[in-house]
């Protein structure tokens, strides 16, 4: 044992110049293009809501949206897949492009639209159905009933959200019995049942305890090999740990937008560091 | 960024900010002083100076126990971003290199108290105490530019790192002629050497010291590198 011990601490120590280097930063110039917001303006009947926003949010990472409260985050967020549709008073300027296609053009179905960019709201809202109803939902609406396909979605979502092991002997209980923490990862589960492109999250973690949102966050973490995430999030620090890149948004403004660590140790612009520092503007 | 003017809503946080930074630039006036008696005391043989310079040792030791505290304290309870998280970790850097300034200004005082008992050479440590004189300047404007976070003075202070170390080698190659032309003062002089090398990193300190001032305000680590790099890296913000 002893010998296996002094062996072993030489190796521990060798220099791994590999992993020197390793941390690389992250720069958006060198990721793939998944979204594209040109020249968008969004009003609420007369009232501007978003001026001018120009971005590119990259695939297969967490982008963050920060800023106060009005500042326009939730309502670009809804832009993306096109919630905003649903208020009478809205008008968009501007082009918003999933993939190279432009989301708002005419030909667009927006169910399927809304089918390959997922949403999860800030209070989890589970149907008042069984845990594998909910997440089998989607699927159902699609047309797909057989029990052996519905069994393996319904797994590998669970599995993906992170809930499979507290929920697996008790998946024909309501989902209305779930902790809000599970509720939301539930929620979350039946946004990838579907396989979307993108997940959109809008404070999903707001409404949870401490451990509860660090399973989230944990989950964000996991979810973002297989798809785009965009989050909303009031909470800096969770900005911070969770994104690649983070938006600052002001006023219905983009006012910056670069790698998540950056951006929280060297602001470019004072408003940024203003808001994140806490400061009066 | 870091001369970041507007207030924090939150009042306390501002109040604990701005007393870690007095209590920073307290530590620098404390060392500085210790710097300045331990070649006093060097120079004038003065044994009562130099005893004090060591037992003032551990006053800089508890600042820098006590800021490293604070400093804790407010990564856990503010966790601070941006301009104000490099100004907690500039602030646990530059204590680090203030304490070793102090272990050096004691290291000093003790082969000040060595060398009182011995015979003075007639031109009584004028090389050494011109070396003092640069350092001491070069410590004084380090600790100016970390007070005014000033970004050219930190600069100013980085080049002049250059000429101490050069200087430093001049007094090495004397006392090293000393040596051979009288081994008998060999003793003496080798505390002669090991002052001017605890002189000599103090200017190194010093530097360290402008590094973080630039990384505060800038947000850039320019540590080991060349001056001409950092001053390049500062112009490309521009």
């Amino acid at each position: 044992m002893e010998a296996v011990k002094q062996q072993a601490a030489p190796a521990a120590r060798a220099i791994n110049i590999e992993s020197i280097h390793r941390g690389a930063k992250v720069s958006l110039a060198d990721e793939t293009t998944c979204l594209e917001v040109k020249d968008f303006n969004l009003f609420y009947g007369n009232k501007q809501a978003l001026h001018g926003i120009n971005m590119t949010i990259p695939k297969n990472r967490v982008t963050a949206f920060i800023g106060p409260s009005g500042c326009g985050k939730s309502t670009l967020l809804r832009c993306f897949n096109r919630m905003n549709d649903l208020i009478d008073s809205v008008r968009i300027e501007g082009q918003m492009l999933l993939e190279g296609n432009n989301l708002n053009a005419p030909a667009v179905n927006v169910a399927d639209l809304r089918r390959q960019v997922g949403m999860v709201f800030q209070k989890p809202n589970p149907f008042p159905k069984s845990i594998y109803e909910n997440v089998a939902y989607g699927l159902r609406l699609q047309g797909i009933n057989e029990r052996l396909t519905l069994d393996k979605v319904v797994e590998k979502s669970l599995k993906g959200a992170a809930l499979w092991d507290e929920v697996k002997d008790r998946l024909h209980e309501s989902a209305m019995g779930l902790s809000g923490g599970q509720q939301q990862r539930l929620v979350i589960a039946r946004a990838i049942a579907i396989e979307p492109e993108v997940l959109l999250l809008d404070e999903p973690a707001s409404a949870l305890d401490p451990l509860s949102t660090l399973k989230i966050e944990e989950l964000i973490y996991e979810l973002k090999d297989k798809y785009t995430i965009v989050i909303v999030t009031h909470n800096m620090q969770q900005a911070a740990r969770v994104s690649d890149y983070t938006a600052f948004m002001y006023m219905g403004e983009l006012i910056e937008f670069g790698a998540t660590d950056e951006l929280f140790t060297n602001p470019a612009k004072k408003q940024t560091e203003d808001y994140i520092t806490g400061r009066y503007g | 960024m870091a001369t970041n003017k507007s207030q924090h809503i939150s009042q306390q946080f501002e109040t604990e900010l701005q007393d870690i930074r007095s209590r920073v630039l307290a530590m620098a006036g404390l060392v500085e002083q210790q710097v300045a008696d331990a070649l006093e005391a060097l120079i004038t043989a003065n044994v009562d100076l130099a005893r004090q310079v060591m037992e003032q040792d551990q006053l800089v030791n508890d600042f820098e126990i006590q800021i490293d505290e604070e400093c804790t304290q407010i990564i856990a309870l503010r966790q601070p971003t941006a301009s104000d998280l490099r100004l907690i970790i500039a602030i646990l850097k530059t204590i680090t290199d203030l304490e070793r300034i102090g272990d050096e200004a004691s290291s000093i005082a003790r082969k000040a108290l060595n060398l009182s008992e011995q015979d003075r050479p007639k031109k009584s440590y004028r090389e050494l105490s011109a070396l003092g004189k640069h350092v001491s300047e070069m410590l004084r404007d380090a600790l100016d530019a970390f007070a005014r976070l000033d970004v050219n003075a930190a600069l100013t202070v980085a080049r002049e790192d250059k000429e101490v170390d050069e200087e430093y080698e001049g007094i090495l190659r004397q006392m090293i002629t000393y040596m051979m032309e009288d081994p008998r003062t060999i003793s003496r002089v080798l505390d002669l050497i090991w002052s001017a090398r605890s002189l000599e990193r103090i200017g190194d300190h010093a530097k360290n010291v402008c590094e973080y001032v630039i990384y505060l305000v800038e947000g850039k680590d320019v540590r080991h590198l060349s001056v001409e790099n950092i001053e390049k890296i500062l112009q490309k913000k521009d």
